[in-house]
């Protein structure tokens, strides 16, 4: 048996845990992220929220609220809390790389 | 900015103000400009991860009476906000003209109708809670509200329920 240790990524995040540089992040980094939110069990659900959230930041240039979330992506707004109790949009863009949404409803 | 690992954050407290965990917001008033900023506040804090209860109270009441909450106007009568002249604003159906404007405006920016932001909060896990002493002035029951409210509430039930947070009052 032999032990390798990989380099452990640095990752440049703001005060808030947001990704400064979107194209920094990798599938693979999910995981990881999640966990430090709290979310030890990944489902396709969750799968199906970050997805999105990157597909609408990259489409829009802005991650969608909590309200869009709910009409747009195809998981209902209690699903939403359910997935992730901390704030969906919120927590889901850090998951997914991109910055935090703006918008108030 | 941090550069962090992949490893639980540690935000640092010494730098940080304290974040709010909790708030309960009380809705008053019974008018369109009454009722949202309460709605708006409850549903932003629940976007934020903060625990948030909704208390109604007096005329906010109607913001989740079944028959009138889909019938909120905004007051054109005493409301030097609104610029128009004094005696305008009391000509009759100047009210539903204004709060019709208003809502098209509002549908424009993907604003929800009063009844349909209500349904969302709940679901974002909000609570919902009626004044006890105003629903007994009104002459009001359970029967009246929607479904989503979770309780009507005395005061000092309200309390409770708001120990640890910050109560806003609108």
């Amino acid at each position: 048996m032999s032990v390798v240790s990989l380099p452990v990524i640095d990752l440049a995040l703001n005060e808030e845990g947001f990704f400064l540089h979107p194209e920094d992040w990798r599938e693979d980094m999910v995981p990881a992220l999640a966990a430090r939110e709290g979310i030890d069990q990944l489902t396709d659900r969750h799968w199906q929220v970050i997805n999105f959230m990157r597909s609408e930041y990259f489409a829009k240039g802005t991650g969608p609220t909590v309200r869009v979330l709910g009409k747009t992506s195809g998981v209902s707004i209690k699903e939403l809390y359910q997935l992730f109790p901390k704030g969906p949009a919120k927590v889901a863009a850090r998951i997914a790389g991109i910055p935090k949404p703006r918008g108030c409803i | 900015m941090t550069t962090a690992l992949l490893q639980p954050h540690t935000e640092s407290a010494e730098f940080m103000p304290a974040k709010i965990d909790k708030v309960s917001i009380v809705v008053s008033k019974g008018s369109l400009d009454g009722i949202y900023p309460g709605l708006i506040m409850a549903n932003g804090a629940r976007a934020e991860g903060i625990t948030a209860n909704l208390f109604f109270t007096f005329f906010g009441l109607d913001a989740i009476h079944k028959a009138r909450h889909e019938h909120i106007k905004i007051a054109t009568v005493g409301n030097p906000g609104l610029h128009l002249v004094t005696w305008l604003g009391g000509v009759p159906g100047m009210s539903s003209v204004m709060t019709h404007y208003l809502g098209s405006k509002m549908e424009k920016l993907d604003i929800p109708s009063i009844p349909e932001f209500i349904e969302m909060i709940a679901d974002t896990g909000c609570g919902l809670f009626a004044c006890k002493a105003s629903v007994d002035l009104f002459g009001l029951t359970r029967e009246d509200f929607i479904p989503q409210v979770d309780d009507i509430i005395t005061v000092g039930e309200f309390y409770e329920k708001a120990a640890g947070g910050h109560i806003i009052f609108t």
